[in-house]
C-alpha cells in the first residue's frame, strides 16, 4: 500500500518509524514538513529523510509543497498528521479535500477538520468510494473508533464519558496527590512536556470538547458544534477543592460527557469516587461507553505520544488494507 | 421503627403486612430473641421507606395487630449528593446560597466543611444536600448551578450514575 505523509512533528515522526522499524507493508511516495517535501513513486528512504531533517531542519526539496506532494505523488491514502487548527481546520481541512477529490483514502489525527467539517468530509469520501478514518483524533492509542464500528456493532449508544484530556488529568493528578496549586501543577506539567506554552486549549476544556464533539458526530451523526458544547475548564480549582474531595474518599476529574437523550453535552470538572473506573491517573485518557446492548464499556490507554498516536494511525491503514483491498 | 410483638406463630407477618397496605417499601428487618428474657415477647427492628404522610395510617394499623411500638426514628430526606464550590462564597451571601436550596422544601444543605485561605481570596467549600428523592435531587442541583452562576461560583457536580 503507497502512502503519503503530510506532517513531521512528534506524530509524523512516530509514524514514519514506526513504518521504517516494522515494514508493515506501507510505502511512503510522498513527504511534506511545513517547509519542504519530497516524492518518489518507488518508496522514499525513511531513515535516510529523518536524518536530514534532524541535522537541516527539513524534509526534502523547498521547491516541493504538500500540495504538490498530494497532487503529484503516487499513492492509495494520506496521512495527514498536521497540527491542529480548531478555528479553521486549515490547512490540514484542505489538504484533506484535494486528497479526497483524487479518490485518495484518508488517515488523520487533525482534529480540526474532522471536528468542524465531518459532514462535508465523509459524504466527499462516501461519494468517491474511499475511507476517511480519524482514530487518532480522540484519545490517542485508545482504539475508540474501532471498538464502536466494529465491536459494538448493532448496539445503540446512549451516553459517552470519559477523560480525553491528559494535560488536564495530569495537573488534577498531581494536585491531588501533592496538594500542589493549579499554578504549581501546570508548571510542572510544562516542564514535563505535557502542557503547551499558551495552555488556555487544554486547561479550559476546549479540546476535550473538540474530541466530544468528533465523537457525537461519529455516533450520532447529529451535526453538533464546538459551540454546542457547555464547557468549564479546570483553571479555578483551588488545592482545596481537591482536599475537601479527598476528605470524601473522591477526587475531581474533568469529564467530557455526551447524552443526546438529556440534551447534555458538557466538559466540566466533576467530584468522582476515587474507585470510579474514569478515576485514572497522570496523562492517561478513559472513556465509557453507555449501550442498550453491552450497557457499559470502558476503555483506558495512553491519550497522546508518538509512538502511541502511531499505533492509532498504522491501525487505521491496515484497516484500509484490509477492508479497501480491491481497490487498494 | 422498632417494634415488640407476642412471640407466637403469625405476628412477625402480620405485623410486616400493614407495610405494604400503605405503600411502605421494607428495607431491613431486624429480629432477634433474647434467650435469658422471660417474657413472651419479640423484639423487631424495621427499617422501611413510606410515602409522605402514611405514618399516622401504619401506627394505627400496626396497634390493630397489638404490635407495641417501642420507638420510631425518622429520616425525612434519604437521598445525597455532595458538590464542592468555589470562588467568594462569604461575599456572596453563603446563607442566601444554602437558604435556596432549604426554602424548596424537597431539599436541604445538611453538611459544610469549609476553608477560607486568605482574605480576599476565592474560598472552597464542600456541601452535602439531601432530597427526597433523584428527581427532586436533580431540581435542587439545577437551583444550585442557577444560584451559582449568578454568584459567579464554581460549581462542581458529582458524576451522576449512569443515564
Amino acid at each position: 500500500m503507497k502512502a503519503a505523509l503530510i506532517g513531521l512533528g512528534s506524530v509524523g515522526r512516530g509514524v514514519a518509524e514506526t513504518i521504517a522499524k516494522k515494514n508493515p507493508g506501507i510505502i511512503i511516495t510522498g513527504l511534506a514538513d511545513s517547509k519542504s517535501g519530497c516524492i518518489c513513486n518507488e518508496g522514499i528512504d525513511i531513515t535516510t529523510v529523518l536524518e536530514q531533517k534532524r541535522i537541516t531542519g527539513v524534509c526534502g526539496d523547498k521547491t516541493i509543497s504538500a500540495t504538490d506532494v498530494i497532487k503529484n505523488a503516487d499513492y492509495d491514502v494520506l496521512i495527514e498528521v498536521t497540527p491542529t487548527n480548531a478555528l479553521t481546520g486549515e490547512p490540514a481541512l484542505g489538504y484533506i479535500r484535494a486528497a479526497l477529490a483524487k479518490k485518495k483514502h484518508i488517515v488523520t489525527s487533525n482534529k480540526g477538520p474532522i471536528a468542524l467539517a465531518y459532514k462535508e468530509l465523509s459524504a466527499l469520501a462516501k461519494k468517491n468510494g474511499v475511507a476517511l478514518r480519524y482514530e487518532a483524533t480522540v484519545g490517542g492509542a485508545i482504539p475508540i473508533m474501532h471498538t464502536l464500528e466494529d465491536g459494538l456493532n448493532g448496539n445503540e449508544i446512549i451516553a459517552i464519558y470519559g477523560v480525553l484530556n491528559g494535560t488536564c488529568n495530569y495537573i488534577l493528578t498531581r494536585m491531588a496527590a501533592e496538594g500542589l496549586t493549579y499554578e504549581q501543577a501546570l508548571t510542572e506539567a510544562r516542564e514535563m512536556g505535557y502542557a503547551e506554552a499558551d495552555p488556555t486549549y487544554d486547561v479550559k476544556g476546549i479540546d476535550a470538547a473538540i474530541k466530544l464533539v468528533i465523537l457525537a458526530n461519529t455516533i450520532w451523526g447529529n451535526g453538533t458544534k464546538l459551540a454546542d458544547v457547555d464547557m468549564t475548564g479546570i483553571d479555578l480549582l483551588t488545592p482545596d477543592a481537591l482536599r475537601l474531595a479527598e476528605e470524601g474518599d473522591c477526587t475531581i476529574r474533568l469529564i467530557a460527557e455526551a447524552i443526546p437523550g438529556k440534551k447534555i453535552m458538557r466538559v466540566s470538572p466533576r467530584l468522582m469516587k476515587k474507585n470510579h473506573p474514569l478515576v485514572v491517573e497522570g496523562t492517561l485518557n478513559a472513556l465509557t461507553l453507555e449501550t442498550d446492548m453491552a450497557k457499559e464499556i470502558t476503555l483506558t490507554g495512553r491519550g497522546a505520544g508518538s509512538i502511541e498516536t502511531a499505533s492509532a494511525i498504522i491501525g487505521d491503514i491496515l484497516y484500509i488494507r484490509d477492508h479497501y483491498g480491491g481497490r487498494a | 421503627m422498632k417494634l415488640e410483638m407476642k412471640d407466637s406463630p403469625g405476628q412477625l407477618v402480620a405485623a410486616l403486612k400493614p407495610i405494604s397496605d400503605v405503600g411502605g417499601n421494607i428495607i431491613a428487618v431486624l429480629h432477634h430473641r433474647e434467650p435469658e428474657s422471660s417474657h413472651r415477647t419479640l423484639n423487631v427492628q424495621i427499617v422501611l421507606t413510606l410515602p409522605e404522610g402514611r405514618l399516622d395510617k401504619l401506627v394505627a394499623l400496626l396497634k390493630e395487630q397489638g404490635v407495641h411500638i417501642q420507638r420510631i426514628g425518622k429520616e425525612r430526606l434519604l437521598y445525597k449528593r455532595t458538590v464542592i464550590l468555589i470562588g467568594h462564597l462569604m461575599h456572596t451571601d453563603l446563607s442566601d446560597t444554602v437558604n435556596q436550596i432549604d426554602s424548596t422544601g424537597y431539599a436541604e444543605v445538611c453538611e459544610i466543611s469549609m476553608s477560607m485561605p486568605a482574605i480576599n481570596e476565592r474560598s472552597t467549600s464542600r456541601v452535602t444536600i439531601k432530597a427526597t428523592n433523584r428527581t427532586d435531587m436533580d431540581s435542587a442541583l439545577a437551583v444550585l448551578r442557577r444560584v451559582a452562576k449568578q454568584k459567579s461560583l464554581l460549581l462542581i457536580e458529582p458524576l451522576e450514575e449512569y443515564a
